[in-house]
């Protein structure tokens, strides 16, 4: 190829923006992380679902530069939204994120592949720089990349870093600010593979290189920015005579490309010495990819896992608690008595208390997942577990979401948007919330303590340890057995690929854990937290509201008993509360759900608590002590002393038979209670119709399964 | 010498061939991009422990995919 002849400068501007691309594992996030440090920002593309990550860095005393993170990819082909979107941002200068420069992240330790998205871009005639990424594992492996002769073979400013090292970052910053040569000749010549065709297309359209003509060929209704529709009629007419077989036009394309590409790679590395860190790799891939060691240790890490998200996050979570319980004390002591203070107290700080709890599973399911992922492990995992996930409308990277869903669906759900699938991934979304999650728990032990015995089996099993492992089982197998009837239902948008790179093994870089951590929490306050403290509002309205002047008339009714001294206060505290709860709007609608409920043994008392629960699951314990006036809520033996006592008027037995037990336990297990998850599955798939159905299917089997249990045991 | 041409789900671990071409034209493309192109040496470098997927080294690097899809791509043993 010939020296460039245009070039680009932009070093006299006050603002420029830069567009990373690059291939999955190419180490692009890495770079962006390295360039902009933590001042970044998530947002949408315009009219699209597609997250936009950008940032902002001083490249001198007077030029900012906007980064755009573009999503992953390996090629051009606008086939998958996310490939729509990088395509488009870099094709359309009328884009709102069209960049002056675009950055090529490629690894360096694995040219060839990368090169074909690198020679991609060059055809678009756009400004690019190169970026050579892990050039410290090229040096490793003992190769020798050539730079300078790879700039002049690709006409394109070339420059080597490891993000990892932040080797090599300020370079690239300068070269931001040089005069940048625009490719002016065609990596491949497009025009052979269609002549007629990309002729036709530029007679009509205003194109400014023959690919992006071939690109419309090819994907007419899906480039949809580049004409409009009298402009796609033009060309569909244009095109008429001509036989046009797209898979074969893009097959010749990739062919061509890597016959150029084979050459210049050929050209600019020289291999030196025997290669060192791909041997690491395939020793420890026996190892972790073995028929037995490989699962063992997959077990042993997901156990690890799991325990250190049930068991340490506890620690944070309750001081969590604690510290919004004193935040509320104060609150309610300083301001003055009344609507608006009981709202922030209340519905506000009590909202939020139930956003920033979950902070801690998130941050440490991140940290571990981030682990995972750059250590190249998680791409095995897959690589084992495929075939099994498979089976059921699965993914082998389904396998993390679900068990994490154990700890909390709600950083399982954000966790499966590693799984490249549309549909695998909207599966695995929808049934991970029937593992049975940790705020199931205290619901469960409740109940269990309530309607089984504490005997023991076989002299060492105890039954309520049974039945609390039995449920646990449901949730799972409940989990596949809804994932594999999504199967048949769900209709694919592509074709399931596992077509994937199995990245060699590296150290985990703590940079990146913890800017994993931060943006995941950071997504999670700010997107799904708007939402729960919404409905945390709307639920405090409704249980601490009741209609006309209920709540006087209550107050009233204790006035006197107050003044007097021979009751306890408390407990006429408590049985007000009681009262007020039952004459509340969400009392109104436990006792008109009651018909409804009631074949499955609820009355509306657990009406109530259905309701509240679905501010958390674990609400239900709260609730139940307020309506059974047990006073104090940390103490569950009274809340359990109290129930027990209650006698159903019906039958003269007591209420919470073992009947009402299990059935209540069962719709715990499937009913969708938790609008913590129901916002995050709105954030993760931008659309409130996945959290619907997903709410009304759960609803349906909790509902379905209760029935049978409580009309079975009755 | 006639070639005798298998698909790339039958080779045996460690054993290399050529990409010859492919039976499925989507498959061909997903692949291609991935430098799987007419002519490439690959090796299948080892099979996941329930039969699938399988794992190739190919253009410097190593490619996970599934049974069915390496079984569109027909390869010439060497």
């Amino acid at each position: 190829m010939e020296p460039n002849k245009s070039f680009v400068n932009f070093s006299e501007r006050t603002s420029l923006k830069v567009a990373l691309v690059g291939n999955p594992n190419s180490g692009k996030s890495t770079l962006f992380n390295a360039l902009t440090g933590l001042n970044q920002k998530t947002g949408n593309f315009p009219g699209v679902t597609v997250d936009k990550k950008s940032g902002f860095s001083k490249l001198n005393n007077t030029l900012t530069a906007e980064f755009i993170d573009l999503p992953g990819s390996y090629s051009l082909y606008p086939k998958s939204l996310d490939e729509r979107v990088a395509f488009e941002v870099l094709c359309n200068s009328d884009n709102a994120d069209h960049p002056d420069i675009t950055i090529i992240v490629a690894d360096a330790s694995n040219l060839k592949r990368n090169l074909f998205l690198v020679s991609q871009i060059i055809d678009l005639k756009i400004p690019v720089i190169l970026v050579l990424n892990m050039m410290d594992m090229v040096e490793k492996e003992g190769d020798v990349i050539d730079t300078i002769r790879l700039s002049e073979k690709l006409g394109v400013k070339v420059v080597g870093v490891s993000a990892r090292n932040k080797e090599g970052v300020d370079a690239l910053k300068q070269a931001l600010l040089q005069p940048l040569p625009v490719p002016q000749y065609d990596f491949i010549e497009i025009k052979k593979i269609a002549p007629e065709a990309i002729e036709k297309v530029k007679s009509v359209l205003k194109v400014k290189s023959d690919f992006i003509a071939f690109q419309v060929i090819n994907n007419l209704s899906d480039i949809s920015f580049l004409h409009d529709k009298e402009m796609q009629i033009k060309i569909s007419d244009a095109l008429n005579t001509c036989i046009i077989d797209t898979n074969k036009l893009q097959s010749l394309e990739s062919v061509e490309r890597y016959k150029v590409i084979n050459r210049i790679v050929e050209d600019c590395i020289t291999h030196q010495s025997a290669i060192k860190t791909k041997s690491f790799t395939q020793k420890l891939d026996s190892i972790l990819t073995h028929r037995i060691f490989g699962y063992a240790i997959f077990i042993v890490v997901l156990f690890f896992i799991f325990q250190t998200i049930f068991f340490l996050a506890a620690f944070p979570m309750e001081w969590i608690e604690h510290l919004f319980i004193s935040i509320s004390e104060l609150a309610s002591n300083i301001l003055p008595k009344g609507e608006l203070s009981n709202l922030l107290v209340n519905g506000i700080i009590a909202g939020l208390s139930g956003v920033v709890v979950f902070v801690p599973q998130i941050a440490l399911l991140f940290a571990f997942i981030a682990i995972l992922e750059d250590t190249g492990y998680m791409a095995r995992v897959s690589f084992i577990m495929d075939k099994l996930m498979r089976r059921f409308g699965l993914n082998g990277r389904s396998v993390i979401p679900l068990i994490s869903g154990v700890a909390c669906a709600v950083p399982a759900i954000m966790s499966a948007r590693t799984i490249s699938s549309w549909k695998e991934r909207i599966i695995t979304i929808l049934v991970t919330p029937l593992m049975s999650c940790s705020a199931r728990l205290p619901v469960y032990t409740l109940i269990i303590s309530l309607v089984v015995p504490p005997h023991k089996t076989l002299g060492f099993f105890n039954y309520q340890g049974l039945i609390l492992m039995a449920l646990y089982l449901i949730g799972f197998i409940s989990a596949i057995t809804v994932a594999w009837i999504l199967k048949w239902i769900l209709k694919a948008r592509e074709k399931s690929y596992f077509i994937m790179e199995l990245p060699v093994y590296r150290t985990p870089q703590w940079r990146t854990v913890g800017y994993t951590i931060f943006d995941k929490v950071k997504l999670f306050l700010f997107d799904a937290g708007k939402i729960i403290v919404a409905i945390s509002i709307i639920l405090w309205f409704l249980s601490a509201h009741a209609p006309g002047n209920k709540f006087e008339q209550i107050e009233k009714k204790y006035q006197l008993k107050r003044t007097r001294n021979d009751f306890d206060l408390q407990q006429v505290d408590a049985k007000i509360a009681a009262e007020k709860l039952e004459a509340s709007y969400a009392g109104m609608i436990g006792k008109s759900i009651e018909p409804v409920i009631k074949p499955l043994g609820f009355d509306w008392k657990i009406g109530i608590s259905l309701v509240t629960s679905f501010a958390a699951r674990e609400v239900f314990v709260g609730t139940m002590a307020t309506i059974y006036s047990a006073g104090n809520t940390d103490n569950t033996q009274t809340i359990r002393e109290k129930m027990k006592a209650e006698i159903d008027p019906e039958t003269g037995q007591p209420k919470f038979s073992v009947a009402v037990g299990f059935s209540l336990m069962i719709f715990y297990a499937f009913a969708m209670q938790c609008m913590s998850t129901l916002a995050v599955v709105y954030r993760e798939t931008k659309n409130w119709k996945w959290p619907f159905i997903q709410f009304l299917f759960m609803g349906a089997l909790a509902y379905i399964s209760s029935f049978i249990v409580y009309q079975l045991l009755k | 010498m006639v070639k005798v041409l298998k698909s790339l789900a039958e080779l045996k671990i460690g054993q290399s061939a050529i990409i010859d071409s492919f039976t499925d034209k989507e498959m061909a493309l997903k692949l291609l991009e991935m430098g799987c192109t007419p002519g490439e040496v690959v090796k299948l470098d080892r099979i996941a422990p329930l039969g699938d997927p399988i794992a190739i080294s190919v253009a410097g690097y190593l490619l996970s995919l599934r049974k069915a899809e390496a079984s569109t791509v027909l390869v010439s043993p060497i």
